[in-house]
């Protein structure tokens, strides 16, 4: 699995409350969780996100409510990875039961800045700033995790369970 | 359902992780070292629900669930995904509940759709424990005062806020909307074993001091990652002076230290309580004295004050020699953190005989209709109505910005609720001061951010 794009960078403790705010959760549907997605945190990011790009974050990305609608939104937005130092526990579990890819490297959210190319190849645990050309190692996930994502999420791999 | 579990002592994961632990091992020595290696109550609930002998933190593991829980926000998403999986019904219709609790009564035509969504699956699939308006509570105060969690119990739930059982000896968690969807029809669900941080809780709250204050300073203490991914276990002698409801505050705010759950060994206090709310039969899982533990804080209860969080994290807390005079707007008495019987007790005790200062609104939510016609025979729902509060019909409402309080840009609330993150209870300018039911019932007759002792003369 390798994802390409540009960063959209954020600091710490971004929850879930500033991903999707609560007033936008009487809708499950995905395009309309997308139009709203980071809109406390960030008014621009709707307008300037771009299939395929990738969000960098500091620690405890996440964080708060267990609504999935946030890591839906954010797949829906367009968004392809998110690196962070470190995730809240339950967007860790929902990210990977709906097939987003995302990964711990506090090394490489140091070394990326906004508007950095970046590519991750996460078979092998590896993220290359194309732009800089540093390269960050990374524990690639176990496979049941892999395989997970892969298949586009929980779901999708009951009959492999 | 073997292949990527297989219940051989030894799945690949564990090695990999124990090989982690001890580099220089021998396989032999390994297989030694493991069955021996001790456990904590959370690893123990795990081990006993995923049929092996010994877990180990880092092994990923399929374990069995008693119960999966979902509300009217989460539960429509698991319900699209239940259909994909082709399954006529649940894995056990007495083991999977809805509780309507969020935007319900329904706010909007939206909400109303989403609970109709939740009110037609558990129709269809004679899902026993539905909870329409009327019959529902706050999810987390409502499901113990049924009876539907005991000590020993594995549960998961499609909020966050569900590690609230850890109060009662059961291992449980908040997970999304696909977690619940694959719980529901496979009586399963996917953990990876966590560590843990014991907390040794020595001596005695103070008078107008409660759980909430204990649970915000050990967020403070800690930081709102300070347990990430782990197990906070609750233990030692200072147990005995904690109620219940204490207990229930304290684990239902777990999950803002980061934690996977926490969790209180069962002892008399709990035994009651679970005999009390007819529960199963309780199943009690002990630490075992050599279990490892990450970290251990000793806690002295009786040194713990009124304690607030200031905007926007739980962690940013204060006690009253460090907050001057902060005006506010709104008072929030509720959720599954401070919705209970003794919340509203100690509340209505110290606005009795006084007033809601001016251009303050205080909004008392009782957690459940039980709590709700006890609060009004005993007298506090009229306490509150004369002092000039609103009382609310159940529902999570404000807490989380739905509706029921919510708030402009600029104004502060102090609030019995677990998060003050930006826009939470409103406007993304708008502030969250979260505190006990004592320090709400206190700033409410003042106007400003108040301490109970302040107010009570102590």
């Amino acid at each position: 699995m390798k994802y390409t794009g540009d960063v959209i960078k954020y600091g710490d403790n971004v929850d879930t409350d500033v991903i999707i705010p609560a007033r936008y959760l009487n809708t499950s549907d995905h395009s309309e969780l997308a139009s709203h997605c980071m809109e406390d945190i960030d008014r621009s990011f709707v307008n300037r996100v771009k299939q395929g790009d990738i969000i960098t974050a500091g620690f405890n990305f996440g964080c708060g409510s267990s609504r999935e609608h946030a890591p839906i939104a954010i797949k829906a937005s367009g968004i392809s990875m998110v690196i962070a130092k470190s995730f809240a526990r339950i967007f860790y579990r929902n990210s990977i039961n709906i097939g987003l890819a995302i990964v711990e490297c506090p090394e490489a959210v140091d070394g990326i800045s906004e508007g950095d190319r970046v590519e991750a190849d996460m078979d092998n645990g590896i993220i290359k700033n194309l732009t800089t050309g540093k390269e960050y190692k990374t524990q690639p996930f176990p496979e049941f995790i892999q395989k997970i994502i892969k298949n586009g999420g929980l779901i999708n791999s009951a009959s492999m369970i | 359902m073997g292949e990527m579990f297989p219940s051989s002592p030894l799945p690949v994961i564990r090695e990999k992780t124990v090989y982690f632990m001890f580099p220089t091992c021998s396989p032999f020595y390994l297989e030694k070292r493991l069955s021996e290696m001790s456990m904590t109550m959370t690893q123990k609930i795990l081990a006993s629900h995923a049929g092996l002998e010994s877990v180990q933190a880092g092994q990923l593991i399929l374990a069995g669930l008693d119960l999966v829980l979902g509300n009217d926000i989460t539960s429509p998403v698991a319900i699209k995904e239940f259909a994909r999986l082709n399954k006529d019904s649940v894995f056990d219709k007495n083991k999977v509940t809805m509780v309507m609790d969020h935007f319900a009564p329904c706010k909007d035509i939206k909400s109303a759709e989403q609970c109709k969504i939740c009110r037609d699956f558990c129709e269809e699939k004679e899902i026993t424990h539905f909870y329409d308006v009327g019959k529902m509570g706050i999810e987390h105060a409502l499901l113990p005062e049924q009876g539907l969690v005991t000590a020993g119990n594995l549960i998961i739930g499609a909020d966050s806020h569900t590690c609230t059982y850890g109060a009662l000896g059961a291992f449980s968690t908040g997970v999304g909307s696909t977690d619940m969807a694959f719980g529901m029809a496979t009586g399963k669900a996917w953990f990876k074993v966590p560590s843990a941080i014991k907390f040794n809780l020595t001596g005695k709250l103070r008078k107008y001091v409660s759980g909430k204050d204990v649970i915000l300073h050990i967020i403070g203490k800690i930081g709102v990652d300070g347990a990430l991914y782990r197990s906070m276990e609750f233990t030692g002698e200072g147990l005995s002076s904690l109620s219940a409801d204490d207990r229930l505050c304290i684990a239902n705010m777990a999950i803002e230290a980061g934690a996977k759950n926490g969790i209180f060994e069962a002892d008399d206090i709990t035994l009651e309580y679970l005999r009390e709310h007819g529960a199963e039969t309780p199943q009690i899982f002990s630490a075992d004295p050599d279990a490892v533990y990450d970290e251990v804080y000793n806690i002295n209860l009786s040194e713990i004050e009124p304690t607030v969080s200031f905007p926007h994290l739980p962690s940013n807390t204060k006690t009253f020699d460090q907050i001057g005079d902060i005006k506010i707007n709104q008072v929030v008495i509720g959720s599954c953190t401070n919705g209970r019987i003794s919340d509203l007790q100690i509340a209505s005790e110290i606005m009795k005989g006084r007033k809601c200062a001016d251009g303050v609104r205080t909004i008392v939510i009782p957690a459940t209709q039980q709590i709700y016609l006890e609060a009004l025979e005993k007298g506090y729902i009229k306490t509150f109505i004369e002092s000039g509060a609103v009382v609310s019909t159940p529902t999570c409402g404000p807490c989380l910005g739905g509706h029921m309080g919510i708030l402009a840009e600029g104004e502060k609330a102090v609030s019995t609720t677990n998060r003050n993150f930006v826009g939470r209870m409103g406007h993304a300018n708008s502030e969250i001061y979260l505190a006990s039911p004592a320090v709400a019932g206190a700033s409410a007759v003042t106007g400003k951010l108040s301490s109970p002792w302040e107010v009570m003369g102590i």
